[in-house]
């Protein structure tokens, strides 16, 4: 249990956070461990509902549809240009609750941390999640901690949980796409995976590419208040968009057409994909959504993305067509017609 | 992205395509082997076939590295890494080829074995740096292009007196694979196809140069365009085939001059000659033995042969039955013609090795072009 202790005594010698390392005792329930959630999380992560000290986090909650989701997370490395696996771990989940179109609430966290991992690397991991739930406005509010033997674990993996609140009357869902809406997509696709790949301790090359790891709720939130008949939102991550439209064209029994000319892709992600053989489309994002809504309102919504600082490059990217075999195609540049398929096999492990 | 969208552009697309169409004979019908699987993966990903008139067909041809490796060298790679003991590096595009008793490189990883993806032969000898107590195998496979740099690695090992590092050896050699398709038509089975021409794989080229070619051109009468891996190189290229077979000439000519000569770079040509040498005879997948097609390391460099520092036992591995990757990778059937295909065997789920590289003809057909076979289903 994360909690903070108010009225604990303090601990005889602090913490050391400049050299200290985590050992098994960090997560044996006793004093070690309370002294690192006092000490190191709760410092960081302070709020009310943590501070209450107890085994769970009670609040109320407003009256109507909640949404609930999990996320574990296991980047290599853990830090990267433009995040960490701290703000990652706050995105990734606030990203998912909110694709529901929801306000974000609350989340929980959960820490694995193998023996040895240094404590400065934690504090800074856990000072990231900080600002970056203060950024979203969804507190954490509870957590729990384990340690496991060296070699068991690689440094923390950390798994966070969010709830969120839906508008009245917002319903949005794959299987609600239909043939004729369009696909936009809130930006440049690929820079959270080129950007992991880059800093890989055995592939390290030379780019200005940053993650683009950030949060998505007050982007959604312009969105869904401007085009509440945006049938689904989506953000895609591992497997990238063209996983993501396949996912969303078998749960609807549809199929998609791209247009490879509209796919904003940097020319420094479309450069390292030449060069290390992979393709934008499968690549992994941490930033960006993917949205489908009926035709007469994608030039609206794309207005209103392209008016938010996270959405100005956002572009319409193809459209739902009638397809019993649920294909994902593309209009390549070249002319050609391809099949856009699920990812087979894994492109790029522990991507986060 | 500069020397890359030029030769992917949909203009100069749409004026190689009308040329094409107007340059091919209509009362015939041109059958273009693409040997290397790079361009058999641009002509899916791009849809040239699409640009085509129906009468010039793509044969898909063995240039895939890890698609004509035959299952026992697999068995072999395993076997290191279990029984030897031995940390094994390897590029990713073998960790799911299959092996004897449906394992694979990424199985016998799941299984505890020591199995690593390398990007570069560099990775594998500092892997062998930091881990002195280890022996440390890197899994050498591919044809002229991947050569040099395992050359290099081998004698930096030398250098630094690396005595925990060796390379298991598996390159192969295109010129003489091509001389045997075209040496034994038996091969390319029954009532099969004739190749009109092939095009010749430029990264090849721009190691052992265009010259290769020259005797099996005059020998066999057969065209030879050395072509770029750019989808407009590969339909520039597939026009100069054209041309040459209309006017009945055979000759090598070189559409990717602006990286590959003549004469190739002599730099690598002499590391390789250096350190290895011709194989009397190595067993192709689909082609069977192909006598000097495969490179070995030579006596002087015995110390990094992981063939001679082992003790290996012969595996009779077989690859799976119904499987038509051997009669793919001459050519002679195309992936449809397969039982497995799409129904057993698919990326995820790969029978075969042409279904697990993105060079391998089957994954290019699924992966690129499963609409088609639905439109021809509903046709």
């Amino acid at each position: 249990m994360l909690q903070r202790k108010p009225g604990s005594k303090r601990f005889p010698m602090r913490l050391n956070i400049k050299k200290g390392r985590v050992d098994m005792t960090h997560g044996s329930g006793g004093r070690a461990m309370a002294q690192l959630i006092e000490e190191l999380f709760a410092s960081h992560l302070d709020n009310e509902l943590l501070a209450q000290g107890n085994d769970q986090a009670a609040f109320s909650v407003p009256a109507g549809r909640m949404v609930m989701s999990t996320d574990g997370h296991v980047v290599s490395p853990l830090f990267f240009p433009g995040g960490d696996i701290g703000s990652l771990s706050v995105h990734g989940t606030v990203n998912d609750v909110v694709m529901s179109g929801a306000k974000p609430l609350y989340l929980s966290a959960s820490f694995i941390l193998e023996e040895g991992f240094p404590l400065a690397d934690l504090d800074k991991i856990v000072a990231s999640m900080a600002k970056a739930a203060e950024e979203t406005g969804t507190p954490i509010v509870t957590g729990d901690t384990k340690v496991v033997e060296k070699g068991k674990g690689d440094g923390v993996f950390i798994s966070t949980t969010g709830i969120g609140i839906v508008p009245d009357g917002l319903i949005l869902s794959g299987d609600q796409v239909q043939p004729g809406d369009k696909i936009l997509v809130s930006g440049y696709i690929g820079d959270h995976g080129v950007a992991i790949m880059s800093s890989r301790e055995n592939l390290e090359f030379e780019t200005s590419i940053a993650s683009d790891s950030q949060p998505l709720h007050d982007l959604v939130a312009d969105m869904v208040r401007e085009v509440p008949e945006i049938r689904c939102m989506r953000d895609p991550t591992r497997g990238g968009v063209a996983s993501t439209l396949n996912e969303l064209a078998q749960q609807s029994s549809t199929g998609m057409r791209l247009q490879e000319e509209a796919i904003p892709v940097r020319p420094e992600v479309h450069a390292a994909c030449e060069l290390l053989g992979l393709d934008p489309l499968y690549v992994a994002n941490e930033g960006k959504l993917i949205a489908i809504c009926p035709a007469d309102q994608a030039e609206k919504l794309l207005n209103v993305m392209r008016a938010h600082p996270k959405g100005q490059d956002a572009a319409i990217i193809g459209e739902v067509v009638e397809d019993e075999h649920g294909f994902v195609t593309m209009e390549t540049v070249f002319g050609g017609q391809r099949i856009v398929d699920w990812l087979a096999g894994e492109q790029l492990p522990r991507i986060c | 992205m500069k020397y890359v969208d030029e030769f992917r552009s949909k203009d100069g697309a749409k004026k190689l395509a009308t040329e094409i169409a107007r340059t091919v004979d209509p009362n015939r019908s041109y059958h273009v082997m693409e040997f290397c699987g790079g361009h058999t993966h641009a002509i899916f990903r791009y849809g040239v076939q699409d640009l085509m008139p129906d009468n010039v067909q793509f044969v898909h041809g063995p240039g895939c590295p890890v698609c004509v490796l035959p299952i026992p060298r697999i068995d072999a790679a395993i076997e290191l890494a279990e029984r030897h003991d031995a940390i094994i590096c390897s590029y990713g595009d073998m960790m799911r080829v299959p092996a004897s008793k449906k394992r694979s490189l990424i199985k016998a990883k799941a299984d505890g074995a020591d199995i690593r993806m390398v990007y570069s032969t560099q990775d594998a000898l500092k892997i062998a740096q930091d881990n002195p107590d280890r022996q440390v195998v890197f899994f050498a496979i591919g044809f002229e292009t991947t050569t040099p740099p395992s050359a290099v690695a081998i004698k930096q090992a030398q250098a630094l007196g690396l005595e925990n590092f060796s390379v298991f050896c598996n390159h192969v050699l295109t010129p003489a694979a091509i001389q045997h398709i075209l040496q034994a038509p038996d091969l390319r089975d029954f009532g099969a196809v004739s190749i009109d021409g092939f095009l010749g794989p430029s990264h090849v080229s721009s190691i052992i140069g265009s010259q290769p070619y020259d005797y099996f051109a005059q020998e066999f009468q057969k065209p030879v365009v050395i072509a770029g891996f750019e989808p407009l190189d590969v339909m520039q290229a597939t026009l100069m085939l054209i041309r040459q077979v209309n006017e009945g000439r055979f000759e090598v000519e070189n559409e990717y001059s602006r990286v590959v000569t003549p004469e190739g770079n002599l730099k690598a040509q002499s590391l390789v000659q250096e350190v290895f040498e011709l194989r009397r005879s190595f067993e192709w997948r689909g082609l069977g033995d192909v006598p000097y097609s495969a490179l070995q390391i030579r006596e002087c460099y015995a110390a990094f042969d992981a063939e001679r520092r082992f003790d290996l036992t012969k595996s009779k591995g077989q690859d799976v039955k119904a499987c038509e990757c051997p009669a793919i990778l001459r050519g002679a059937k195309k992936p449809t013609d397969c039982k497995l295909f799409g129904t057993v065997c698919t990326p995820d789920n790969p029978q075969g090795s042409c279904m697990v590289s993105s060079e391998g003809s089957c994954a290019a057909y699924w992966s690129y072009g499963r609409f088609r076979l639905a439109q021809n289903q509903v046709a």
